[in-house]
């Protein structure tokens, strides 16, 4: 797979590269080099941590897009067992920009409601970009109603740039079913966890989006639309995405400064394309840990505090 | 027809004000572009009396429309925006606020009120379009969702007049957060067994659409209204073609089942009465 480099990453690409140079080097001419190699190595992850922790929140979204960058596929490989996708809304048809199926994680039996973007052309073709249309979200009310009955935890990985803004999505109620399942959701009485994986825009994020706890991997973002669509409105510009993202203050850190987010999950240094295992790692033990957190609360408590969550969400003055 | 046309622009402060009724003896009708008499006009609801258009109207307009009189009691009129995330693109958010608020003399895009519609206790959210396109923020979604817990709490049906142009992006994900959260107090309400009845007017888009709007125990819209999820513009460039005639029109939405009815303005008070007095008995 080609890699594709960002520009914030050349730097560190290009240290990469030196240091395996050196260790070639140091094999073919048996010039003991480990001293200098620990020293790059050492300025490496120096510059590392320092490239991280100065990020925009626009480069925050272009990791979030980074092509590399792990999709809900990548991780259900790695963090489910038993994986057994159950398709179509029994309505209308099988809409593969969300992914529903039943799961083991670690010991915990789930549902899992997942938006996958597709990574070669043919895949995001199939995926439609992992923007839905009215039926992916009717698949997923159908299959959190069925973790309900079964008193399964549902875990709903978000990564969407919004609902389809198609003439048939219309046509077939694209602004019903989101709204259906903001409803359900709110009320479902099995908990559920919603990460955001990559880009979590509009309405089309929240339609899988509502629940007991809202995690965010560490680059990624959620806002109420892309920041082309806000800069393009709001700017009347789409190239100024940059200020927009600003603007929007739609990063990890930045949901959880709002108390929207409850907690960042965090990546492998340089972002989740960077080593998938350790990224679904993290993501396991987190998700491990909050539903065995959530698993102790009986069925009133759980919607009573979800709703209550909901009810603080906003600022206004009185 | 050039001084007329002139004077009607110069009265407008911008373009979402395109449809509002304007001060003056006459107007022309928007669609059948025919010259109005101001008073007819107004005696007919602001419907046109030769084609049947319904112009968009001021909020108050249906306060007056759907409440009896000498007892609407505005609720939580001390509720107002804040600029939670000292927004600025190229105006400042606080600046749209204030603007805003003295063209349309209210706090935000929302209105509560408990009274009496053809005798029956209710409790009134009616949007207004003029305030930055609708949009709702916090003070909308708190509105919605106070609104939603006073009908449950005293029993009474809800009744939601949307009119909006979607989210408040100046308030990010605040904004869309009110969706979940609005959605969420009609779970309670309904679940409580109190009707909740949405009548979309023109024009109800994006992120109202995608919550409190379509989730009425009945769905109405006012005929013609515009109603969707994405918008026009955007749907265009996504699929390279234009759009059918009619498209996201109420009548539209009637036919592919997302609407219950379509009840003209001059009927509203009448059906609403007909359908709470057969979903709701008063406490
Ligand atoms: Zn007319």
């Amino acid at each position: 797979m080609a890699k594709a480099v960002l520009d914030f990453e050349k730097p560190i690409f290009a240290l990469e590269q030196k240091i395996r140079e050196m260790e070639i080097m140091s094999t073919q001419t048996e010039v003991d080099m480990t001293p200098e190699i620990e020293k790059l190595k050492e300025k490496l992850t120096e510059l590392a941590h320092k490239t991280n922790k100065n990020l925009t929140r626009w480069q925050r979204v272009e990791l979030a897009r980074h092509p590399d960058r792990p999709h809900s596929k990548d991780y259900i490989d790695r963090i489910a067992t038993r994986w057994t996708e159950l398709h179509g809304d029994r309505l209308f048809r099988d809409d593969h920009a969300i992914l529903t199926g039943l799961a083991m994680i670690g010991d915990q039996r789930v549902v899992i409601v997942a938006q996958e973007k597709g990574r070669s052309t043919k895949e995001k073709l199939y995926h439609n970009f992992g923007m839905p249309n009215p039926e992916g979200y009717r698949k997923a009310m159908r299959t959190m109603q069925m973790a309900e009955k079964f008193h399964l935890p549902v875990i709903s990985l978000i990564d969407t740039q919004g609902a389809y803004p198609g003439l048939e999505a219309e046509e077939r109620g694209q602004a019903e079913a989101i709204a259906r399942n903001l409803l359900i959701m709110s009320k479902l009485r099995v908990p559920i966890i919603c990460v955001v994986i990559g880009e979590g825009a509009s309405g089309g994020a929240l339609g899988i989006g509502v629940g007991d706890r809202l995690l965010m991997m560490e680059n990624t973002w959620y806002s109420v639309i892309t920041p082309e669509g806000c800069a393009s409105i709001l700017y009347r510009d789409a190239n100024q995405k940059e200020k927009a993202a600003e603007a929007m203050k739609l990063s990890a850190q930045d949901l959880l400064d709002m108390k929207i987010a409850d907690k960042i999950i965090h990546e492998p240094l340089g972002g989740a394309h960077r080593d998938y295992d350790a990224a679904a790692k993290s993501l396991e033990i987190v998700l491990t840990e909050e539903i065995k957190k959530l698993a102790v609360l009986d069925e009133d408590e759980l919607v009573n505090t979800r709703i209550e969550k909901l009810s603080r969400i906003g600022v206004w003055e009185e | 027809m050039s001084w007329f046309k002139r004077t009607v622009r110069n009265i407008l402060t911008d373009t979402e004000d395109k449809k509002d009724i304007q001060a003056g003896l006459w107007i022309k009708c928007e669609n059948c572009k025919q010259i109005l008499y101001q008073a007819e006009l107004q005696r007919n609801y602001h419907v046109c009396y030769k084609c049947n258009y319904h112009f968009r109207v001021p909020a108050n307009t249906y306060v007056d429309l759907l409440l009896d009189e000498n007892d609407r009691q505005p609720r939580f009129t001390n509720v107002k925006p804040a600029d939670p995330l000292q927004f600025k693109a190229q105006k400042k958010y606080s600046d749209q606020l204030t603007t805003a608020q003295k063209k349309t003399g209210s706090n935000d895009a929302v209105k509560v009120f408990e009274g009496h519609s053809s005798g029956i206790p209710v409790v009134l959210a009616v949007m207004d379009f003029s305030f930055i396109g609708g949009s709702m923020g916090s003070v909308v979604g708190e509105l919605i969702a106070r609104a939603t817990d006073l009908a449950r709490e005293t029993r009474k049906p809800l009744i939601i007049v949307s009119a909006s142009g979607g989210a408040r992006m100046m308030e990010g994900s605040y904004s869309l957060m009110q969706m979940a959260k609005t959605a969420a107090k009609l779970g309670q309400l309904g679940d409580a067994g109190i009707p909740y009845i949405s009548l979309m007017t023109d024009p109800t888009t994006g992120g109202v659409t995608a919550s409190f709007a379509m989730l009425g125990d009945v769905n109405m819209a006012e005929p013609g209204a515009l109603i969707g999820f994405a918008g026009q513009r955007v749907i265009k460039q996504t699929i390279g073609a234009d759009l059918p005639e009619g498209f996201q029109r109420a009548e539209f939405l009637l036919e592919k089942g997302f609407l219950d009815l379509i009840v003209p303005r001059k009927e509203l008070k009448q059906k609403i009465h007909e359908i709470l007095s057969i979903l709701h008995v008063p406490a």
